[in-house]
This record gives C-alpha cells, structure tokens and sequence, in this order.
C-alpha cells in the first residue's frame, strides 16, 4: 500500500484531523500523526488486512531543541507480509519543567516491543507514556536525576553520592 | 507522583515476593548471563515464577557520543556496540549514511564485496561465539575450546586487514580503511578448506549429542506471534519458523548478487520455535556464510582483481553534511535487526539525533515472557539461546 493510499485509509477512518501534516522531502516519508490517536492508528495499521504493520522496529524521542520547546515520539513501523516501512510522528509543545514531563499515550497495548522502548526513551528524554504497565527507568539507576538525551542536559555536579567525578 | 509509581509498584512487589516467594539474583557476574545481565527471578522451589531483568551496566552513551561527534568520527563507537559483530554495525551505519548522501550507488563493486566478505567473516565468528558458549551454558565444556581455536583463525585474519582484532574501524563513509592485504583471499580459502571439516566435527559433539537434545528440546518456545509482536528479529525469528532475512528482504549492498538459503526452524527435535531450532538455524547459517565467501573470493580473485591504482579512499567524501532529513537504516546484524535512526538538520556534520536499534536489544525483552514457569536449570538454556550481547543491549 502506498503512503498516500495510508493517509486516505486513516482519513477514512478516524476523520482528516488525526493527518496533522506530512514530511516528504527526505528519502523517507513520515506521517504527522495526532498524539492522542496514536495508539488506535497503530492498532488499526496492525491489524488492518491492506496494511498489516506488524512489526515495530524502533522507537525513538526527540527533543527539537532548547527554543523550540518542543519534544515528539518517532514510531519505525515494518509490514512482514508486504515488505513495507512507515514512519509515523508525533509531537507536543512542553516547557521542559521537570515535574510536567510531555506525555503521549503508550503503544504497549498493540506491540509489546514498545514496552523497553518507551522505558529507554523515559529514561533519556523524560517523555512520559501514559498506560505504560512498568514505566521505570531502564538503563540509568532509579534514582537518578535529570534526563541526558535532553539539548539542555548539563552535569554540573561535581559529586554522584559523595563520589568526586573528574 | 504520578512518575514514580512504576517505581512504587515494583519495590513492593518485590518485598512481598521476599516474603511468600524466594528473591534470586542471577548477575550482574554469573558467567552464564554471558555479560553483566542482572535478571531478578522470583522463584516457587525451582519453578521461576516471573524474571525482571536490569539492564544498563554497561551504557556507554552511544546516542548522547552521537549527537557531539561528527559521522566518521561515530564509526569507531557503533564497532562496541555488538563488539562480537564489528564489522556488521560499521556496515549499517555506514550504509546509513551513505544513503544520506546520496553516494551509495557509486561506491566501487569491489569495495562492496570486500565489506560483505568481512561482515560474513565476523558473522561466523559472532555464531561461532554463540554456539561454543551455549555449549558452555548447558555443561559441554569442549565445543567451547574449539569455537574459540577456530575463531582465532577469523580474528588473525580481520587482524591483518584492519590491525585490529575486535574493534576494527575498517569500513567507513564512502569507501574502506584499507584495501585487503595481498594474500588475505589465498589464506581466507585456506581457512575454508580447513573449517568446513571442522563444522562436521562440531555437528558430532554438540548438535546431535542426546544430552544437549536433552536439555534444549522442546524448552523456551517461542510461539512466532509472539515473536513478531515483540521485535524478535534475526535467528530468534527464524528459529520459531519465519523466512525473514534482511539481507534478502531489502536486498542491500551486493547480496541480490549471491546465493543463500535463509535456514529456519522446522522443530526437528522437538517443537517449532525451541531452544534446539535457535541454536540451528545458527550453525546452519554459518554454513551459507561460507557459501557467501566462497562467492565473494571468486570475485575478488577474477573480475574485481586488486590492481595497483585501486585506492579504496578514492570517494571518501572530504565533509559529510547529508541534507536535511530523517532517515531509518536497517540491516542484517549477527543477532538480527540492526537499525540507526538518524536526524540531519542539513547545515552541520553533526546529527541532531542518532538512535540505535539493537537487535539483542528486542531479543531480550522476550525473556521474561519466555521464562514464565519454567526451572532454573531451563531458563539457562533460554537465555543462552538468545545470544544477546550487552555491549548492545545497553549501547
């Protein structure tokens, strides 16, 4: 199936506005999708007889820089039986305050390999996902501070629990 | 706080196991988590009642390097990543890039050939690892010493390319390091003389040994939806029945030109998507990557001979600065699907965002669904079935 072809079948099915727009300069096109509707978009890409995105690849977040204030989720999505690929995109404007973490909802629901993806990614970038059954951190301890993928991440600290960093 | 409640759950989780259950640490040091794997197992008796792996203890911040280094100067940090399979991860982010740029198509057929000969090379040794240290993991000591002796062989010889045993820095945007030693094709026919006797020596200790039949049959299966639904990629796919091969499905670099087969599990022993089916479609995947040798050293020996004018630094591009875009690379690592995400903004040669897709990663992430209700002595068989590699895992 076509990108175009996918854009009219979620058209169709969820309304125009769940398109928020498009990218397709690159060597690979995206989708923008509305974040709330990410994971009945999922659903209905896996399931779906013409599409059958079955496989999720990656997920990766993205924090747009310190001006734009801006973070989003970038889903990697593989169809097995049709040897298709899809990018979909997400995205919401944040102050970057740490007790209001951007939130979108969890895809764990629909591909379990989403479950230590959005882990990893919480526990970079600070992006929360809501109904996300285990959302701990998954590489860095649990009492760690800050998120270190994020452009405005500094370690200032000179000590880590009374431990001189050089 | 809404943030730490996962937090919350799991700690009280936890000590109420320790009342009911028993808590066992197996890690971060237990040489059977092949690498510092810390997997929490409450147990009933000897029946593991659920596994909670911890991972991280080995996070060298590959993606935070990514974003200050420029891609060339990355190349080095994606050869730790799956440090038993260099060559493959230089290759995808390699590829990656030259995509980007739009040169993928000029670089020379024999540069091309030389890459996907090493990556077989370390393919095979990566595999050679995997079986002689699931060998190790169930209790045959022997297979071990002879992976490891005829690894060497592939170590010495990436050595002599590169100078490097490991870590090798050989493949890079637009072209190689450097071109092959003179001598390395007559000597790499050598080694597959000499190895392929030594596969069937193998096949007799280990493959078709009772014991290890024994212990692997019919444990750990790994049902293919379940498979597909969590990422599994690679020889964890394969081995629960699916022809799934990148390298055949998107056709990159010179593999449309080769022949291979794509070896799945078919349950010979027990049942479709074991432990036994997984440790197969390894050997036999070894088998097809001499094959894909022997292709390539033809090649290289007649129609792509070494001449004294080829410089394979020749398209090296003197700045790499893609234009501005996302793009999503995969390939076909050792262990699976090996993917880099990367974010050009178009003016730097730097990426805004890199991210790495482990195959090992995903691969791992089904064991606790694998290692509900199984023994302790099974769960060993299973987590070193899934040959995963923490270098990674955690990246």
């Amino acid at each position: 199936m076509s990108f175009e072809e996918i854009k009219s079948l979620l058209a169709n099915k969820f309304g125009a506005e769940v398109i928020a727009g498009e990218e397709t300069g690159g060597l690979q096109s995206a989708l923008l999708i509305l974040p709330d509707l990410i994971a009945q978009v999922c659903l209905e890409l896996r399931d779906n007889p013409s599409t059958y995105f079955d496989f999720l690849s990656c997920i990766t977040a993205v924090d747009y820089g310190v001006e734009a204030n801006r973070f989003g989720v970038v889903y990697h999505l593989a169809s097995i039986p049709y040897k298709t690929q899809l990018t979909l995109k997400i995205s919401r404007e944040n102050n970057r305050d740490e007790a209001d973490l951007p939130s979108f909802p969890s895809i764990t629901s629909v591909y379990r390999a989403a479950d230590w993806h959005e882990r990893e990614q919480f526990d970079m970038l600070g992006i929360f996902f809501e109904g996300h059954p285990d959302l701990r951190r998954l590489l860095l301890p649990d009492d760690w501070e800050g998120y270190p993928l994020r452009k405005d991440y500094t370690t200032v600290d000179k000590y880590y629990k009374g431990i001189q960093i050089d | 706080m809404e943030y730490t409640e996962a937090l919350e759950n799991y700690t009280r989780k936890i000590a109420d196991a320790a009342v009911e259950d028993m808590v066992l640490n197996m890690g971060p040091q237990h040489p059977s988590t092949h690498g510092v794997l810390r997997l929490e197992l409450i147990t009933d008796g000897e029946i593991v009642k659920e596994v909670i792996p911890h991972i991280g203890y080995l996070h060298r911040c590959f993606e935070k390097h990514a974003e200050s280094l420029t891609y060339q100067q990355t190349i080095p940090f994606t050869d730790r990543m799956d440090y038993l399979a260099s060559m493959n991860n230089s290759h995808a982010f390699v590829m990656g890039v030259e995509r980007m740029m739009g040169i993928d198509k000029d670089i020379p057929k024999r540069v091309e050939y030389i890459r996907v000969l090493v990556c077989e090379l370390n393919r095979i040794a990566s595999h050679l690892i995997a079986i002689g240290t699931y060998g190790i993991d169930i209790g045959a000591f022997t297979p071990f010493l002879w992976c490891f002796r005829d690894r060497e062989h592939i170590m010495g010889m990436l050595e002599w390319a590169s100078g490097s045993r490991m870590l090798y820095n050989y493949i890079w945007v637009g072209g190689l390091f450097y071109d092959l030693p003179v001598g390395f094709e007559e000597r790499c026919r050598e080694f597959i003389e000499y190895f392929k006797p030594k596969m069937v020596e193998l096949n007799q200790l280990l493959t078709d040994n009772q014991v290890f039949i024994s212990r692997t049959a019919n444990v750990g299966v790994l049902p293919l939806d379940v498979a597909i639904n969590y990422g599994c990629s690679g020889p964890m796919l394969r081995g629960s029945g699916l022809k799934w091969d990148l390298r055949r499905i998107d056709g990159y670099s010179v593999y449309p030109e080769l022949e291979f087969d794509i070896p799945v599990g078919t349950g010979l022993m027990g049942s479709v998507g074991d432990c036994w089916d997984r440790y197969k479609v390894r050997v036999d995947e070894i088998e097809q990557s001499l094959l894909m040798i022997e292709q390539c050293l033809n090649r290289l020996q007649n129609e792509l001979k070494r001449t004294a004018d080829f410089d394979p630094r020749a398209k090296l591009p003197r700045k790499i600065t893609p234009k501005a875009q996302d793009y999503y690379v995969r390939c076909e690592g050792a262990k699976g699907e090996l993917g880099f995400y990367f974010m050009a903004d178009g003016r730097s040669e730097i990426p805004t965002r890199v991210r790495a897709r482990g195959p090992s990663f995903n691969n791992l992430s089904v064991l606790p669904e694998l290692a509900k209700g199984v023994m302790i002595a099974d769960l060993i068989a299973i987590v070193g079935s899934i040959d995963f590699v923490l270098g990674e895992v955690d990246r």
